[in-house]
């Protein structure tokens, strides 16, 4: 689903991320950690299209794609899907709507009939019922004065109406309680099928104890310094990211 | 940034789609400003003699003010000095104007009302949304429709004309009331040589059923368009008012200079909203109207209400200040107003709200939007006088600026002249996030559609003050799709 080869990229114009091979094939979950500053979240931008990076070498492909070359809302339409870490308000615009925009935008794109407007609230509101959001949020402007909580459940209830691909998720356990997170996480999980890739990036291992991923890398200066399996990260959590200098 | 640009620069070059020209006769004046020319207008249209009088005045004043270099400069506008001997002061479709059905009026007319979207006939037969149309082309009323319904309720909506020669004593008890000729440079020139224009008087208690409208065209090169629009509602009465405009494309520049008054007694309201699309001129600022505009509301009675909601998307330069003079007791003024200027636009544009009777209330929502290389000011009056006790005032005046080449500026005035008054104000500028556009992007959305959508969210206080009619026009015009997000 998603390979990338030997990826150099700028942030600006400060190198961030140094050479990252990295594949992930449908139905994986692959788990990124590293410490504040590896190049997390410059990796998920990249990944999404976000004006500000410069790729330098390497190459990264998509469903046999070269995903570089695809325009942002190409990639989104294609099944790229980016769950922000600080999802940004936009004043005035009902969520609601914005939500059914971009859904039949995608369905377009896809060659699927648009939904009217009862097909879209009757599957708004089953998607709803797994994030456990409240139908209000549905009628105010997009994530203004939203909590934390309801602005990451925002995110996974587009996830779940888009059907992305492939899902990437960028810290998606900051700020968030205990109950919170589980009822993020579930979200994820009901998302999780053999047609499904997803990159899971976090700081900490509590996240992967809701969502447990079958590959875990660290990050760190831009490099993948080491791969495992699920344990890797609570061996992290255990012993922290000085570890695996020594280790090396 | 530099695609976000370029999407911009493609949004705000978009095509003026009404800039087409009728081939139709007119009988026009020759260009120039005089006695003669003020007399002939006004024998054109049979005036009686205080109507001349009245103009006479006006362009006697309008001469010293000229003679003394009067016209205003305080407006952040710039543009070369305006040759006023050089306008045409009258131009009118040669076929009959004054005509009793639909079926007189020249089918070359109508279909340009077709080609804008208002279909007069359309608008006969049409029973579910009922909107009375008076078109202005040029400077000469040519059809008003729905006019028996209305007048089974003594709703009088006429062409100005029309209502001098049948209804003078109104015309002559509130003509001027409210904007006296000598008010300011442009309202003394429209009181010399106004044309037409539409005129509205809803009776004591009467609800108007429909929206009254009035569509205002320019077509002929080398012409001013100065219409008049005069609009009273009487003790409990209420009306909603929209007015249109648009004009060719053409490469000179043209002067608009229109004067509206409005009158509420007792218990009254009118909501009058404005959806201006005067053609801006090209992308290098050539061509445009000039929208010099004076547009003033009394709320002479208790308890009466104005609202001014206008969506400025056009004119090369706009200069207007819809006004409340709210002297009734507890009466109320309301001003929604979006501008939009892109390319070489400038707006200088607010309102001024002048509080004298007790307990008066006023609210300002201002929503400015540079694009390209428009400048745009919002200015603005509250004024409280020494007698308005417990008057209050909220102001909010926010711009939004869409790429790095245009400019936003905000000219509060406040003059408090009582202890008791209430005067709130707040001012935003904003630049159209980079954030927001990825986040957009990253759903799918067209660069396109995303500044639409961000642009329409930052204009909704504002567009949902429109009836249903012209929201829709209102969108478009703002390139902005709404589809589904009302209900």
């Amino acid at each position: 689903m998603l390979e990338i080869k030997n990826l150099h990229a700028l942030a600006g114009d400060r190198p961030v991320i140094k050479g990252i091979d990295l594949n992930i094939a449908a139905g994986e979950v692959h788990a990124i950690m590293g410490p504040n500053g590896s190049g997390k979240s410059t990796l998920s931008n990249i990944l999404a299209g976000r004006p500000g990076y410069t790729v330098t070498q390497g190459e990264v492909r998509y469903a046999g794609q070269d995903l570089l070359d695809m325009p942002t809302e190409i990639r989104a339409r294609e099944g790229v899907f980016l769950a922000f870490q600080y999802p940004v308000e936009i004043p005035g615009v009902g969520n609601s709507y914005f939500l059914k925009t971009s859904v039949n935008t995608v369905r377009t794109h896809r060659g699927e009939e648009e939904l009217d407007a009862m097909d879209f609230l009757s599957l708004c509101q089953e998607k709803m019922k797994l994030v456990e959001m409240p139908g209000e949020l549905m009628d105010r402007a997009i994530n203004e004065g939203f909590s934390g909580g309801e602005k990451k459940r925002n995110e996974v209830l587009q996830m779940l109406l888009l059907e992305p691909k492939l899902c990437i998720l960028d810290e998606t356990d900051s700020g968030l309680d205990i109950d919170a997170l589980r009822i993020v996480a579930g979200g994820v999980n009901a998302m999780r099928s053999p047609d499904r890739a997803m990159l899971v990036i976090t700081h900490y291992q509590r996240l992967l104890d809701y969502i447990v991923p079958d590959h875990v890398h660290v990050l760190q200066d831009g490099k993948i310094v080491r791969s495992g399996d699920k344990h890797l990260a609570s061996e992290l959590e255990a012993k922290g990211y000085g570890w695996i200098g020594q280790a090396e | 940034m530099a695609s976000e640009n370029a999407e911009l620069r493609k949004l705000a070059d978009e095509q003026y789609k009404y800039g087409f020209v009728t081939a139709i006769e007119a009988d026009q004046l020759p260009p120039g400003l005089s006695e003669e020319v003020v007399r002939l207008i006004s024998a054109k249209k049979e005036e009686p003699e205080w109507l001349l009088e009245f103009r006479l005045k006006a362009l006697a004043r309008f001469q010293e003010m000229l003679a003394e270099d009067h016209e205003p400069t305080w407006a952040k506008v710039d543009y070369p000095k305006i040759d006023y001997q050089n306008i045409i002061y009258y131009s009118a479709p040669k076929t009959s104007p004054e005509v009793e059905s639909l079926d007189e009026v020249d089918p070359e007319l109508l279909r340009t009302y077709e080609k804008l979207g208002i279909s007069l006939e359309e608008q006969k037969r049409l029973s579910g949304v009922k909107v009375a149309v008076d078109a202005v082309f040029d400077s000469v009323s040519v059809a008003t429709t729905f006019r028996d319904e209305l007048e089974k309720k003594g709703i009088i909506f006429c062409s100005f004309s029309e209502a001098v020669r049948e209804h003078p004593d109104l015309i002559k008890k509130y003509l001027g009331s409210v904007v006296p000729y000598s008010d300011n440079f442009f309202a003394c020139l429209n009181s010399a040589v106004f044309s037409d224009g539409s005129f509205a008087y809803i009776p004591k208690g009467v609800r108007c059923p429909m929206e009254l409208s009035t569509y205002f065209r320019i077509n002929s090169a080398g012409t001013g368009q100065f219409e008049r629009t005069l609009l009273v509602a009487d003790e409990g009465a209420s009306v909603s008012y929209l007015e249109g405009c648009t004009a060719p494309m053409r490469d000179e520049n043209q002067l608009h200079a229109a004067v509206v008054e409005l009158v509420a007694l007792d218990d009254a309201s009118i909501k009058y909203s404005t959806v201006q699309n005067w053609y801006p001129g090209d992308v290098n600022g050539v061509g445009g109207i000039y929208n010099f505009v004076t547009k003033r509301g009394a709320c002479r009675g208790k308890r009466s209400k104005i609202s001014w909601t206008q969506v400025e998307t056009g004119s090369a330069i706009t200069w207007k200040y819809p006004s409340c003079i709210l002297q009734g007791d507890d009466s109320t003024g309301e001003f929604y107003s979006v501008a939009l200027t892109n390319n070489c636009q400038q707006a200088d544009t607010g309102t001024k709200m002048i509080h004298i009777g007790k307990n008066t209330k006023s609210t300002i929502i201002s929503k400015g939007i540079s694009a390209g290389r428009g400048q745009q000011s919002y200015r603005g009056l509250v004024k409280i006088g020494r007698g308005a006790e417990g008057a209050r005032n909220y102001s909010q005046c926010d711009s939004l600026l869409l790429g790095d080449e245009c400019g936003a500026h905000t000219f509060p005035y406040l003059e408090v002249g009582n202890p008791g008054a209430t005067v709130e104000h707040e001012a935003t500028t904003s630049k159209i996030g980079e954030d927001q556009i990825f986040y957009c992007l990253q759903r799918g959305l067209s660069e396109e559609d995303a500044v639409s959508l961000i642009v329409n969210g930052f204009c909704k206080e504002v567009l949902r003050e429109l009836p249903m009619e012209f929201a829709v026009e209102a969108q478009n015009l703002l390139a902005v799709s709404l589809e589904g997000s009302v209900g």
